[in-house]
């Protein structure tokens, strides 16, 4: 049996790589509600301590200044717990960031279950629905430190409305040594295969990997997609899928409803229609860790591995 | 359409420079003449479009032109200048009134209002960023102040100093935003930042005080860290004063009491007027009214 995985906290990697930014950019500020801590940014505020803008506990507020800031020719980087940044700061992502084409880079610090005990007031499954609602909002979901590293890089030069996830869960690498582990709108297949395809985000894509890798010993081909930007959806990979293996299974640490699953299936039934599986999570979650309830809503190898049976009969 | 066709080109109009040289009474005359003009270019507008908020339009109307015409550093030449002042209608349903005076200060022709809320007109019925001059994309209560605490900020982190100014209406203080936005300005001392209340004291249904009561309101911003000043909101001289006024360590919130449909007699305080629609014979008798 192989030693376990490593696995990292995408946090860290988020931060030190906005540090490392902000030493060379200084219209970059981090703006936050009172998580310094959980944002990984009491580094950041020790070194830049006017460009980390605190407003406490207020995200309209928190939004709104992210607004003025890049009115005045800053680049925010907005740094709040996923569920609060979206909910509560929704009408002010759509008019002020969204509507407004600022260059404002929100950051859904903690996404999807990973406050796991805490319950689904603090989950955030409905964020991925929420922004591919905003018009010209791109909206990524980084699987591992690496893509981490390179969309928040990417972000920092991009002059548009960003949403990205930085997960808190801990991940194995998908893309390490990769020259280019995340490439804005493009899927990054991480596995071959002609029999099914996993189209597969965030912390779900090294569950896919794994699911692949048990099917291969039975000689079943499974394609792994890594879609790390769900909008704009790269609708060419998504097309291919379903020409080439016939049967696509999404898999999302979200909503069934409106996230990846959607957004993958509104591109297939206009394009090519095949069978599909979308895996998620189905409704607020019960009490439970954060690995309890990716297993109770079998967002695992063995889940994915069950849709790849179910599609191929 | 007769104001709109006669707004002339912005030669035409005084600049803060060219005001600041004026003595008192003659600066508020001509502000206020400013501002008559800018109220016929509205009721012109809504008539046309026959859509508005002509009520709300008018009770901000003289701290507009106070603002634009006497106290904003602008270049409507390249009306994304760095360092100029930012002006925030939070009120965005009042955009008539905000797309009158940019077209007189020069940021657009004039010949644009006349397109107000037609179909494909860049002149929205609520601002947007598409617009010279508009700072922001407001419209929903409770998001302009805000905007203008990041801009407050960003004007100290940058060291270049522009003011921001926030028109806000009264009823509009009844969204929580507002009070978030409030706290953390009091809480930095942002005296660069300066709120201005449309206190016309009506909302879309009925009075404020009978919906969601806001008095004693100067002391609500008083108590999270504002130096508040209640003024006459029609008085061109006492606007112009505490706008010019140098910041003293404290975010400035001007209580302005105004009348909702300031300057025409059967718009004024009259709670339907919100967004009532003049007939057009309404408004050629509006229009000799704001002839005065």
């Amino acid at each position: 049996m192989n030693a376990p995985l490593a696995t990292f906290d995408c946090r860290q990697a988020f931060a030190e790589t906005l540090s490392a930014l902000a030493r060379e950019n200084d219209r970059i500020v981090a703006v936050c509600n009172d998580s310094v801590g959980s944002s990984n940014l009491v580094a950041f505020q020790k070194e830049f301590p006017n460009r980390l803008v605190n407003v406490g506990i207020a995200e309209q507020d928190l939004i709104g200044v992210a607004a003025g800031l890049a009115n005045g020719g800053f680049i925010p980087f907005v740094c709040a717990a996923a569920p609060f940044l979206t909910g509560r700061g929704a009408e002010q992502i759509k008019a002020d960031v969204a509507y407004s084409k600022y260059h404002i880079v929100l950051c859904g610090m903690s996404p999807g279950m990973a406050y796991g005990e805490l319950g689904p007031t603090h989950h955030s499954i409905e964020d991925l629905s929420w922004m591919r609602a905003m018009s010209g909002l791109s909206v990524l979901v980084p699987a591992d430190p690496e893509q981490t590293i390179a969309a928040v890089k990417w972000a920092a030069a991009a002059d548009k409305p960003i949403y990205m996830r930085i997960g808190r869960t801990k991940v194995p690498s998908v893309s390490a040594g990769q020259a280019d582990p995340f490439v804005y709108g493009k899927a990054n297949v991480a596995r071959g295969g002609g029999d099914v395809t996993v189209i597969a985000t965030g912390i779900l894509v090294s569950r896919a990997i794994e699911a692949s890798e048990r099917l291969a010993a039975e000689g079943i081909g499974v394609r792994v997609v890594n879609m790390s930007t769900i909008s704009p959806l790269d609708e060419a990979a998504v097309i291919a899928a379903a020409k080439e293996t016939g049967a696509i299974v999404t898999a999302e640490e979200a909503l069934t409803e409106g996230g990846l699953g959607a957004a993958v299936a509104s591109v297939v039934v206009r394009h090519h229609p095949v069978p599909m599986r979308i895996l998620g999570v189905t409704g607020f979650a019960p009490t439970g860790s954060a690995e309890f309830l990716l297993d109770h809503f079998h967002l695992n190898a063995d889940g994915i591995i069950a849709a790849v049976r179910e599609l191929r009969g | 359409m007769g104001t709109i066709g006669t707004l002339t080109s912005v030669e035409a109009y005084p600049t803060p420079d060219t005001l600041s040289s004026l003595p008192r009474e003659r600066r508020a005359a001509l502000l206020y003449r400013l501002a008559q003009t800018a109220r016929r270019s509205i009721v012109e507008m809504i008539g046309t479009a026959r859509l508005g908020h002509i009520g709300g339009d008018f009770s901000i109307t003289d701290a507009m032109t106070t603002l634009f015409f006497g106290v904003l550093r602008l270049d409507p030449a390249n009306p994304d200048w760095p360092e100029r002042d930012r002006f925030i209608l939070s009120k965005g349903h009042c955009a008539a009134s905000l797309y009158s005076v940019l077209a007189m200060r020069g940021f657009f022709p004039t010949d644009w209002l006349s397109t107000f809320m037609q179909p494909l007109s860049v002149l929205n019925g609520h601002p947007n960023r598409k617009i010279p001059g508009v700072e922001a994309n407001t419209g929903p209560l409770g998001h302009g102040l805000p905007i203008g605490v990041g801009s407050a900020i960003a004007s100290r982190l940058s060291g270049k100093n522009w003011r921001t100014f926030v028109a806000l209406g009264d009823g509009e203080l009844q969204e929580g935003s507002n009070w978030e936005a409030a706290m953390a300005a009091g809480h930095r001392g942002l005296d660069n930042l300066v709120a201005v209340i449309d206190r016309n004291r009506l909302q879309q249904g009925a009075r404020t005080e009978e919906t969601n009561r806001l008095d004693p309101l100067a002391e609500k911003w008083a108590a999270f860290g504002w130096e508040a000043i209640e003024i006459d909101g029609h008085d061109h001289a006492a606007l112009y004063e505490v706008f010019t006024r140098p910041g003293r360590g404290k975010p400035l919130a001007v209580v302005a009491n105004t009348i909702k449909g300031k300057g025409v007699s059967f718009i004024e305080d009259r709670v339907e007027w919100h967004h009532k629609v003049p007939s057009p014979e309404q408004v050629k008798l509006a229009l000799e009214e704001l002839a005065r």
